[in-house]
């Protein structure tokens, strides 16, 4: 190329931006933008192409941002790239139908994996990759950084200043890779103060600030009435409680969200501390605000919790227990989704959660036939990670079952908790994972799976517990997760002999074999049985959303 | 011990019609009661409940099972078989009514009576 030839240009991006703001601001459309204004600036300030970051996770939602977008002129606005934590609201899903958007590279969509699948097939929408939160927010500073970014915090100052208030969540991540590559950050809010609580996001970060019509939503996901919690639940809390917390002595971890790990947490200031296990294990946590770890808190068997983002109802505790979540000089409670997911993967000794299919190897998958339904962080929480270099006792221990004692690293414990049959006696057990049939309809290149088989340790079920570190072998490791399968037909077709084999080795474990007495796990053993005992626990701090209110 | 209401999700001849009953009979040592008969559990979904009352049959143990998740014959039979090989139970007659209870409760529950039945409460 000759030499002589235009000279090179090093800040299209800043002129873009330059460009998208002036067209605003000959529109008159100033920094506090109002209501009825917002749709106009989104087609002004977002061209055909971008790649626009939604902020919406399974916690907060900017959802009056999400449905501006949708309600924008297609002819206007088209073949946006969204890149977004997570697919939970109609509008998601109402900008591919509406031919705004074309691509998507997202985490997780629960609510909306069913409709997510259709599109797909119908060739509505083309998918970049499923990804955990964490690579999702790494690809954010690197070839995914957003043009535009749509996000949501409680309240801005005259300067836009934002104040997030508890759920600070995925923000400073989505903000500082759109802000510091000349994107433009666009924030509904909740109100205008004159004086912040604090600043999260500071206003030379922040282009334009909405009053939202209405306060943006956040799901109370992470609230487990104790009620609903089983007799079977509690033993198998039991189990993991004896045969692997007290075991190894893990006290650096994150819990899943279902009842199983509600159990444990309801179990910590009862049996866990009849075991003599308090300051030994679950002292300090990756986790959200979890209305049943109140009780082990109130116990004193909790020292430090880092959250992803807050709960609802959970503020005011939150408030009042600086010692033990992080909080800012205002009082109330910082989270952040990206510092968390790295405390999880780096600084964890342990996770444990529930799946809903696990094969012979041990891999686990949440994706059924017809829904995609992604990840979110529990790939990040459930594996194994490479980079780590310090050494905890719990993570020698597990490294050494695997690899002997001349092991030259550790091993996270990754543990599944699962009753065998889940409702309508669906088998959790079986020979091959729907996460295959999903591939192949969805033309995906692998398999959604959630935890690969070779980063699991443990699998609890009513039945007892599979070491999978002491596995020698496939074929032991098969043996070892049909000697848990119970009457499901992968726990009826094991080879009964070389099951008892791994029994006398410990690869597996009955509750007998633990020194549990089945009929003993009964309700009584929750430190709480309700709601109302979770608000009792928290001296009435702890104010439950009324859809988990009865009295 | 109070019979608890039941509220089924549909009219009750409905439910019955709909109701599988299966009845096993299995060989095992005789249990010593300690009480005439016990209820375990409550009939409620993805719960059931246990009645055990002796019988005269001292070195065998009668089944009858009613339940609403029709089909599951083979898992039923392991369960129980399962559960005669850790549990001496002759002179029994066990009446089990099922809403969909999953191997584990019914695991649970069948061992929770026959603790009640042999007094041994702890």
């Amino acid at each position: 190329m000759n030499q002589t030839d235009t000279p090179k240009v090093w800040d299209t991006r800043k002129r873009g931006r330059q460009r998208r703001l002036e067209r605003a601001a000959n529109l008159g459309l100033s920094p506090q933008i109002r209501q009825e204004h917002i749709t106009q600036l989104l087609q002004t300030v977002i061209e055909p192409g971008d790649r626009v970051c939604l902020e919406g996770n399974n916690q907060k939602q900017a959802d009056f941002l999400a449905d501006s977008l949708a309600a924008s002129d297609p002819q206007q606005l088209h073949h946006l790239h969204m890149v977004q934590s997570v697919l939970a609201l109609p509008s998601h899903l109402d900008l591919f139908e509406n031919g705004i958007a074309s691509r998507l590279d997202f985490s997780f969509s629960g609510p909306q994996g069913a409709r997510l699948a259709r599109l797909v097939q119908d060739k509505q929408i083309e998918i970049g990759a499923i990804h955990t939160y964490l690579e999702l927010f790494g690809r954010y500073f690197t070839d995914l950084t957003p043009n535009v970014c749509l996000i949501a915090a409680q309240a801005a100052d005259a300067a836009g200043n934002l104040y997030t208030g508890p759920n600070t969540e995925d923000t400073p991540a989505i903000v500082e890779a759109t802000a510091f590559h000349s994107g433009i950050v666009i924030a509904q809010v909740n109100e205008r103060m004159d004086t912040l609580p604090r600043v999260d996001i500071p206003a030379d970060w922040v282009d334009f600030t909405v009053v939202a019509p209405r306060p943006n939503y956040i799901e109370p996901l992470f609230t487990r009435d104790p009620a609903q919690i089983t007799e079977v639940q509690i033993l198998m809390a039991m189990m993991a409680i004896k045969g692997i917390y007290a075991e190894y002595g893990v006290q650096r971890l994150n819990h899943g969200i279902g009842f199983d790990t509600a159990a444990i947490e309801l179990l910590l200031p009862t049996y866990a501390t009849e075991l003599g296990l308090k300051g030994k294990i679950c002292t300090h946590w990756a986790l959200n605000p979890h209305p049943t770890l109140i009780p082990a808190i109130e116990s004193g068997c909790v020292q430090s919790i880092h959250s992803f983002g807050s709960e609802v109802g959970m503020e005011n505790y939150i408030a009042a227990r600086p010692d033990v979540f992080f909080t800012g000089r205002d009082g109330s409670m910082r989270s952040n989704r990206a510092f968390s997911q790295t405390a999880g993967l780096y600084a964890c000794d342990m996770f444990i959660g529930s799946t809903l299919q696990i094969d012979l190897a041990g891999n686990s998958s949440t994706a059924t036939t017809g829904r995609i339904t992604g990840f979110g962080g529990a790939p990040n929480m459930g594996s194994d990670p490479h980079g780590r270099r310090h050494a905890s006792a719990a993570w020698l221990k597990a490294g050494r079952e695997a690899a002997g004692p001349d092991a030259i690293r550790g091993r996270k414990l990754v543990v599944q908790i699962v009753e065998t049959f889940r409702e309508h006696m669906t088998p959790v057990f079986v020979e091959e994972l729907d996460a295959w049939q999903l591939k192949a309809s969805m033309d995906a290149e692998l398999p959604p799976i959630m935890i690969y088989g070779d980063d699991v340790t443990h699998i609890v079920t009513e039945e007892g517990i599979a070491n999978l570190l002491l596995c020698r072998s496939a074929e032991e490791r098969a043996q070892a997760i049909r000697g848990v399968a119970g009457f499901t037909p992968v726990g009826m077709a094991r080879d009964r002999c070389m099951v008892e084999n791994l029994r006398d080795r410990g690869v597996v474990r009955r509750p007998e074999d633990l020194g549990i007495d089945p009929r003993l796990a009964t309700r009584d053993l929750l430190a709480a049985r309700s709601v109302k005992d979770l608000v009792r626990w928290s001296g009435e701090l702890y104010a439950p959303p009324s859809r988990f209110r009865n009295w | 011990m109070v019979r608890r209401t039941l509220r089924p999700p549909f009219t009750i001849p409905q439910l019955v019609i709909s109701m599988e009953k299966l009845e096993y009979h299995f060989s095992t040592p005789s249990i010593k009661p300690a009480v005439g008969a016990v209820i375990c559990g409550v009939v409620g979904s993805g719960n059931l409940e246990v009645l055990v009352r002796p019988a005269d049959t001292a070195a065998s143990c009668t089944i009858e099972i009613k339940t609403s998740a029709r089909g599951f014959g083979n898992i039923w039979q392991a369960v129980l078989a399962e559960f005669i090989s850790q549990h001496a139970v002759g002179g029994t007659h066990i009446a089990i009514n099922d809403m969909g209870a999953t191997p584990a409760v019914v695991t649970l529950r069948l061992g929770q009576a026959i603790r009640q039945y042999a007094g041994d409460l702890r």
